[in-house]
């Protein structure tokens, strides 16, 4: 097998891996970036309204503020210490990205231009602020391309259309490396690194409708997961009010940030009763199930009463070309819909994960050992969607994923230095090192099977979308799992057809499917073992949050067992955030 | 539905060939990508790049009845049948529809791509006017898709010295930037009678952008800039 040696390996070049690269390559270090896809398609190029952070140039606003909105946001899940750190942050990493070339839209006054997000506001929970900073509603793209921009000119090393199988360890459980498969030889290559830094984005894939790219897999948690190390809070997915009906394609709440609405059949501002005070502009968890249940209750659009509709044209035309062009594109291509005439059918779509691969607020790894809940995985890193830092908590606010990719691609950037200069050599790899990579690549040479790839991961999908959806329930949840253990059996059966070695996206897909299945199982056994309501997980049967038995953190292992860890509700600087009820 | 779909793995086959597939399907409101995973689910041998499904990722760039676009956005009831789909034309096949877009990348590189400032950066953002800003619009949405730059006969003759369409877009990107400070760098690099030089007009690059940019008007924007300088 080929092999190479770099200071740090980084798995996944979207906004998180890439800003840690850029930190780690103007440094000096050798750094190789394995990404699946070439970098500006990884799946940060979709987010559209933008990055909250509070810089003020609209309403007076702080940081402190930023950081209540974002623990309430979370229903009190979130880790204190590092959505302190994330706020605090906020305004300098926007500002480096300015600097670095990011074209944000602008205010008259020349300043970045921000606009009103969900669950913002001021003097802790006042009137609502205006916190989200924009490139028109393509601030993803334009962060991601900034990205790799930088990194070309900081000669950074990508290894473009590599697929990372899994993580080389040795005995005393050290992160040595990564097995990927190079996607157009169909070979294998061992990349040896002193640390290993996993930023591979979401797994939304697990549900039939989502807002989320094909790439989104999970591949860093199934890593994770088959190296032994739990996925923390994994029952908590976000399902964004506004997915395009049929779809699933993301309307951004930057049309709701710039005085869009949302109404039912009956042609209803719904959203007044459910949240008099922000309306529309409440917590994502909370518009999500309004809209759920209206459509539940018999209240939909449409002859199927199946969606509800986002009006926009009172927007204005000048309005809408400005500051919501992607959005018009979207809506005419994927709703056959002009929204500056004709409101946009729209339906809650799963689009976040919440929880993650645990790490602290620096970007290690963190598992339960001898010592505690929290020891660090000696080199080992995860950032962006695939980490759970946790700053999002039970319900991420619109605005902080691509906040949270800068903060923590920084700071695990900073904590890999360190790391580096304490560790001048790496451990030898253990001959078997790699035996658990290259044994799930030979697996798919089988060419016998009784399963077809395409049917188990159609049926995984319809599994997590009608059995762990916006509502959950104690017998639906069970009846999931065991028909998602079914499919996992099947999934053991199957065979590909392709057997070729050049760029082979049935083995590809076969090998994402894996890492799916570990994605999908790790939320519904976590979704069942909760028996509360907290942020974006709903229990029927358990309608209310319970702060005595479960302001907890889940740990799900790979091998079915759960385990919890308190919640880190000590901020670093700053007093603590104590619970209390959640309301907009 | 009829689909004929270039088909070459060098692996197994001496040469390219075109296969059939049949869906029975109504067009509706389905894209054709959505028609190409349905044909893989039956032969999953068929190789293509695919992500974000919405047009702003690039990754399923291919030529289709003749023309480059993205699959995902091109609505199925659109094209004529037997709708025809080949990789993009000017670069080397990998397999079936995946194509060697290295050439098209390091064209994209060559023109510093990145924003060249060397004052000390302010503590907060600097400053630029939304008239400012709105000279990057039709610019940055670039999503590297190569439609364009596939599509222009003086790329496909001369692809190691010719920029192309989309690389050139995003040189005047940075040149129209107030922030960037490389300007006369950047023309001067350009200045070459293949760079740039090698753009007739004929406008193939517009037509085939599936964002709706225009890569003509800004080399000509690039070349008035020069004529300009030497005056």
């Amino acid at each position: 097998m080929e092999k190479r040696k770099f200071d740090v390996a980084i798995i996944g070049a979207g906004g998180a891996g890439m800003r840690a690269a850029l930190q780690l390559s103007t440094a000096g270090y050798k750094v190789a970036v394995l990404s699946k896809v070439f970098p500006t398609r990884s799946h940060t190029v979709a987010a559209q309204g933008g990055i909250t952070a509070a810089l003020g140039n609209v309403t007076e606003d702080n940081w402190l503020w930023h950081m209540y909105d974002t623990v309430k946001g979370s229903d009190y899940l979130g880790d204190q210490d590092a959505i302190e750190y994330m706020c605090r942050m906020g305004p300098q990493v926007v500002y480096e990205m300015e600097h670095f070339g990011l074209p944000f839209s602008r205010l008259e006054n020349g300043k970045i231009y921000q606009r009103p997000f969900g669950g913002q506001s001021r003097n802790f929970g006042g009137d609502q602020a205006t916190r989200t900073c924009a490139a028109a509603d393509r601030t993803g793209h334009a962060m991601l391309h900034t990205l790799y921009q930088r990194n070309i000119q900081a000669k950074t090393h990508f290894f473009v259309e590599f697929l990372a199988i899994d993580l080389v360890r040795d005995a005393e459980g050290r992160v040595l490396g990564v097995v990927a498969l190079d996607m157009e030889k169909g070979e294998p290559l061992l990349i040896e690194a002193r640390a290993t830094l996993l930023a591979t984005g979401g797994a939304g894939r697990i549900f039939q409708a989502s807002t989320n790219a094909f790439i989104n897999t999970g591949d860093g948690l199934g890593m994770a997961s088959r190296a032994g190390i739990p996925l923390e809070d994994m029952e908590f997915w976000q399902f964004h009010p506004t997915g395009v009906m049929g779809a699933g394609v993301l309307i951004s709440e930057g049309v709701r940030g710039e005085g869009g609405y949302l109404v039912n059949g009956a042609g209803e501002r719904f959203m007044e009763r459910y949240a008099p005070h922000a309306r529309d502009l409440a917590g994502r968890d909370v518009v999500a199930r309004a809209i759920a249940i209206e459509i539940h209750e018999g209240r939909g659009c449409g002859p199927h009463k199946d969606h509800v509709l986002l009006k926009l044209d009172h927007i204005g035309r000048d309005e809408i070309l400005d500051k919501l062009p992607g959005i018009r594109e979207i809506a005419l291509k994927f709703a056959h819909v002009d929204p500056l005439e004709a409101p946009i059918p729209v339906v809650p779509t799963a689009h976040y994960m919440m929880g993650g691969i645990p790490t602290h607020y620096r970007g290690q790894v963190v598992v339960p050992a001898r010592t505690g809940p929290e020891e660090a995985v000696p080199g080992l890193y995860a950032i962006g969607e695939c980490a759970c830092v946790s700053v999002h908590g039970a319900n991420r606010l619109g605005g902080n994923s691509l906040l949270d990719l800068l903060v923590f691609g920084q700071a695990a950037a900073e904590h890999i230095v360190e790391f580096l200069k304490e560790n001048p050599t790496s451990p030898p790899i253990p001959k078997e090192g790699p035996d658990l990579a290259l044994a799930r690549l030979a697996r798919w040479d089988r060419r016998e099977g009784t399963e077809r790839v395409a049917d188990v991961y159609r049926d995984m999908q319809g599994i997590m979308q009608s059995h762990c959806g916006v509502f959950r329930r104690a017998e639906v949840l069970e009846e999931g799992i065991a028909k998602l253990e079914e499919a996992r059996q099947r999934l053991d059966r199957a065979a590909i057809d392709d057997h070729s070695k050049v760029f082979n996206t049935a083995r590809v897909e076969a090998l994402e499917l894996e890492n799916l299945m570990e994605v999908a199982f790790a939320t519904i056994r976590s979704a069942a073992a909760r028996t509360e309501s907290r942020g974006a997980h709903a229990r029927d049967d358990y309608p209310e949050r319970d702060d005595r038995n479960w302001l907890k953190h889940t740990l799900a292992h790979g091998d079915g067992t759960i385990d919890y860890k308190p919640v880190r509700l000590k901020p670093l600087t700053v007093p603590s955030f104590p619970p209390k009820t959640r309301t907009y | 539905m009829r689909f004929s779909i270039y088909r070459f793995d060098p692996d197994a086959d001496a040469s390219p060939y075109m296969k059939d597939y049949d869906l029975a399907l109504e067009a509706g409101d389905m894209m054709l990508l959505d028609a190409l995973i349905l044909i893989k689910a039956q032969d999953d041998s068929l190789s293509l790049r695919k992500s974000c499904r919405e047009g702003v990722c690039g990754s399923d760039a291919m030529n289709i009845n003749g023309k480059n676009g993205l699959a995902c956005i091109t609505p199925l009831s659109s094209l004529k049948e037997p709708i025809e789909l080949r990789p993009l034309p000017g670069l080397p096949v990998i397999r079936d529809l995946v194509v060697d877009m290295e050439p098209f990348f390091k064209q994209y590189r060559s023109i510093k791509p990145y924003l060249i400032n060397n004052d000390p950066p302010p503590e907060t953002e600097r400053l630029q006017s939304p008239q400012e800003r709105a000279e990057l619009d039709g610019l940055y949405e670039c999503i590297l898709c190569a439609c364009c730059t596939t599509s222009c006969p003086s790329f496909w003759w001369n692809p190691d010295k010719f920029v192309g369409p989309a690389g050139l877009l995003q040189a005047w990107r940075f040149i129209a930037d107030t922030r960037d400070q490389a300007t006369s760098e950047r023309l001067d690099d350009l200045e070459d009678p293949y760079r740039l030089f090698r753009c007739h007009g004929i406008m193939n690059c517009v037509d085939a952008c599936p964002k709706g940019l225009n890569p003509t008007e800004a080399i000509g924007k690039i070349k008035g800039m020069m004529v300009r300088r030497t005056v």
